[in-house]
């Protein structure tokens, strides 16, 4: 990176000009790496973006050396697994990397947007971001569904079993969706086939494509800070924004950090458990799918278990996916439910910080509900959390126009 | 960039050294992706050494075999074939086996083998791999010793696999190693280096 | 071999009467820890014995090699050949059964389970318990139950070591419905040896379970420590870089 930035420095060479005259090189990476310019006192908040980014790499690399080993057939898969896991030289390793990535992927992406929540990065100009994002997440979902299918073990198959059922509650058209989705009868050979293409091209493709446009939305309007300030507004006199700072060398040597310490917690669960305890490795999939006998207790991986726990939590087929469905889409509408002027919770009123403080523990109690069954106590818990989920964000347009805020500064807050 | 009170040389070491250890971990991510390419405990189970028995076979009979997914040659060479091995030598291109990685070491020999009757080698053309054809009969007007023929591209080897001079093949078919277990038994694929 | 032979005859013999496997003996019983060594290569090599001596004949363990145990378990070929390789002939051939799946189904009413990965999707503590967990029952047709397992097709393939032993339960009615809750065991039949020295055959045998289901899981710790280490030297310059160009930014 050095090297570019020095490069891109010097007078132009021969090469550099014969590149520029055709291709776009400097001006690209003066606009989106050594002339992009954001707000100096980003925080912790703010690496989440780009150590999604490195988990997608991640996910996409080691997929690749899967895809070399794994076979997408109901007889061949759940072995070819186990081949990959023990035949196959270092195949543990790709394959750990591959299964805790998923898991990271939704840790980082749903820290990612609870920072948008935190310092009101959806609010204009960002709303595009903030919806393509949004599409991302629901790319990342399906992406995460159809992959969870390929290992062919017996949660593999009784979860998409389950979620694929869903479907079957839309009125009319349902029983026959479910079919389609399928391609058969049940769960099958030709249901795995076609995941398996969905996981490895057709979502991976959509997937970088809309993570290329949500850069290129962000780095048209730039990056929101902590302050919820418009770093555009005071420029000097080269206009630079005064507290803006380069993405290249100021960001970058400070992502690098926060990668490093990415990778530490990453390593950590790849070489030290991998199942983490049977989060990210779900017990019963070690054993191979069984149409005939379903599992024990079934729950989906833990970054669904919020939206299954609000599926639960309604004693109807067609209601409860309603409200799953409602549930997964409804931040998407964030721009124009908040009212607030105001984007950062640091000079918000107590009346978000309340709302948003009851969001993250309904949300964090629905993930945990959704894991237990669905019986007594833990049932009126879920009908609890799933009211607070949905209250947060259909009062946000009143509770958000009345809340007092405090002023605003001109500049960010910064302390070297 | 560089402001007063920078220490540009500490900047300038810091930016190498993060760029070194960087590059290092870059190349120890690598190498276990590389290493995955390697043929699998499966590839190499499959690819195990196999047996031949040779008790039975007569004189001027061959016999194939499959190893490693490649066809392997086991010809019981007559008196007769192996008497015109040394009446041809100056239309062979590497006569005395001079190409180390063609076969084994105990297989560097006029006979190209371990015992002078049989011989072991692949039946993979060294042109472009395709598998020659036996044609033992001698045919003197042709300039035909007997030997084998690859359709493809008219290469011509003798009775012990060795290329004849202008045919595209360069080099002599390859013995791969093998060893007698017992007498009228062949392990193709292992050897203990001494045949 | 003998005893291999008679054991599996046993089992054939009293399974054939086997019929239905849904059999409540009562509510779930604790388990207990197993309490293994991973790192012991003493205890994986007895348990590798007893696994291939007392399981292999109906139970495969299709995903792993014989030449991995080898590696992994400080066995020369020979000592494979010799002591473990009763349904191989080559090292590089994975634990496969010589029982064809149709007998199996006469003999026991279900297949055998694979039990390559059993640790892994069922945990050490549930294999140390299901082997200790077998006790007479007159109503199963196979002569004994399980506490852990009730109503297991499998028959108590180890009674030559542990002996036999009964299982006394408490009963307990509760708005009419009398639950009974396993309590303890008593010893009915000796083995040949005794509780202490049977617990210890049954955590080796267990070990050897949870080392096959993930044969890596050393190499991965090591490996991974390196890793760690390399980690906190490349985060250590990475810091002093990023302070070094934050100098700038005031």
């Amino acid at each position: 990176m050095a090297r570019v930035e020095a490069e891109v420095g010097k007078p132009k060479g021969g090469l550099m000009n014969w590149i520029d005259a055709r291709f776009p090189f400097t001006k690209t990476m003066k606009y989106h790496v050594t002339e992009y310019y954001a707000s100096k006192n980003l925080n912790i908040w703010y690496v989440f973006g780009v150590l999604s980014f490195v988990v997608l790499i991640i996910q996409i690399v080691t997929g690749i050396f899967l895809t070399m080993n794994y076979k997408p057939s109901a007889t061949e898969a759940f072995a070819s697994v186990e081949y990959i896991m023990r035949d196959v030289e270092w195949g543990w390793l790709i394959r750990y990397m591959h299964s805790t990535g998923a898991s990271f992927f939704f840790v980082v992406v749903y820290l990612h947007m609870f920072r948008a929540m935190l310092y009101g990065s959806y609010q204009k100009p960002r709303e595009l971001i903030w919806i393509i994002g949004m599409l991302i997440l629901l790319v990342l979902m399906a992406e995460a569904f159809a992959g969870y299918l390929l290992p062919w073990g017996q949660m593999s198959y009784w979860g998409a079993q389950v979620i694929i059922s869903l479907f079957g509650a839309i009125p009319v058209v349902g029983d026959g969706l479910v079919e389609y989705i399928r391609g058969d009868y049940s769960i099958s050979d030709i249901t795995l086939n076609r995941f398996f293409a969905l996981h490895v091209i057709a979502l991976p493709l959509a997937l970088v494509g809309l993570v290329f446009v949500h850069i290129v939305a962000l780095h048209e309007v730039g990056s929101n800070n902590p302050d919820g300030v418009e770093i555009k507004q005071k420029k000097d006199e080269n206009g630079v924004p005064l507290d803006g700072v380069a993405f290249h060398p100021y960001h970058t040597s400070k992502d690098l950090v926060a990668i490093i310490i990415f990778l530490m917690v990453f390593s950590a669960v790849v070489f030290f458990a991998p199942e983490m305890g049977g989060f990210f490795l779900e017990h019963a999939n070690f054993d191979p799918a069984n149409p005939g006998v379903t599992p024990e207790h079934i729950a989906p991986v833990w970054y669904f278990t919020p939206y299954y726990a609000i599926l639960r939590a309604v004693p109807d087929k067609f209601w409860g996916f309603f409200l799953f469905g409602v549930s997964v889409i409804l931040p998407m509408f964030l721009p124009w439910l908040d009212r607030c002027r105001v984007r950062s919770i640091r000079y918000r009123g107590w009346m978000y910080k309340t709302a948003l403080t009851l969001f993250v523990i309904s949300f964090v109690l629905l993930g945990w509900l959704g894991l237990q069954p669905a019986e007594g106590i833990y049932v009126t818990l879920t009908r609890i959390a799933t009211v607070v989920y949905f209250a947060f964000f259909l009062l946000m347009p009143y509770y958000t126009s009345i809340d007092k805020t405090k002023p605003v500064p001109e500049r960010v807050i910064y302390n070297a | 960039m560089s402001e007063e009170g920078v220490d540009n040389n500490r900047r300038h070491f810091l930016g190498i050294a993060t760029g070194v250890v960087g590059a290092a971990g870059a190349i120890g991510v690598a190498v276990p992706f590389l290493a995955s390419l390697k043929p699998s405990a499966r590839a190499q189970a499959l690819g195990a050494p196999v047996e031949v028995s040779v008790g039975t076979m007569q004189p001027g009979e061959m016999v194939r075999v499959v190893w490693r997914g490649k066809v392997v040659y086991v010809l019981k060479r007559s008196a007769d074939m192996l008497g015109r091995l040394d009446t041809n030598i100056d239309q062979l291109r590497d006569p005395d086996s001079l190409v180390a990685e063609q076969q084994p070491e105990y297989a560097v020999n006029p006979t190209r083998s371990v015992k002078p009757e049989f011989l072991v080698v692949e039946g993979v053309c060294t042109h472009l791999g395709c598998a020659p054809l036996m044609d033992f009969e001698v045919r003197p007007e042709e300039n035909w010793n007997g030997g084998f023929f690859c359709p493809c591209h008219g290469s011509r080897f003798d009775l012990a696999g060795r290329v004849h001079k202008g045919v595209p093949a360069p080099t002599n078919l390859r013995v791969p190693p093998y060893r007698f277990v017992r007498d009228d038994l062949i392990l193709i694929g292992q050897d203990t280096g001494a045949g | 071999m003998l005893r291999r032979e008679l054991t599996r005859g046993l089992a054939a013999a009293g399974l054939v009467l086997f019929c239905a496997s849904g059999f409540a003996a009562g509510a779930k019983v604790e388990l207990e820890s197993a309490d293994i060594d991973p790192g012991n290569v003493n205890s994986l090599q007895r348990g590798a014995g007893n696994f291939m001596n007392y399981c292999s004949g109906c139970h495969s363990a299709q995903y792993v090699r014989y030449s991995t145990i080898g590696k992994h378990l400080e066995l020369s070929d020979e000592d494979m050949i010799e002591n473990l390789m009763f349904n191989a002939e080559k090292t590089f051939e994975t634990i496969n059964i010589n029982m064809q799946a149709e007998s199996a189904e006469r003999w026991f009413g279900v297949q055998p389970p694979d039990l390559s990965l059993l640790a892994r999707s069922r945990g050490a503590d549930y294999i140390y318990s299901f082997l200790k967990g077998f006790y007479v029952d007159p109503d199963h047709p196979n002569g004994t139950n399980n506490t852990v397992l009730a109503g297991t097709a499998m028959p108590h393939v180890l009674w030559e070591k542990q002996g036999f032993q009964r299982a006394v339960f408490t009963e307990e009615t509760i708005d009419g419905v009398t639950r009974s809750t396993f309590d303890r065991f008593e010893p009915y039949i000796p083995g040949e040896l005794d509780a202490e020295a049977y617990d210890e055959f049954v955590r080796d045998t267990t070990n050897f379970l949870v080392y096959i289901a993930e044969p890596i899981r050393s190499e991965r710790i090591q490996l991974g420590i390196w890793v760690m280490i390399y980690l906190l030297i490349f985060f250590i310059v990475a810091l002093m870089l990023k302070k070094e160009i934050w100098k700038d930014v005031k």
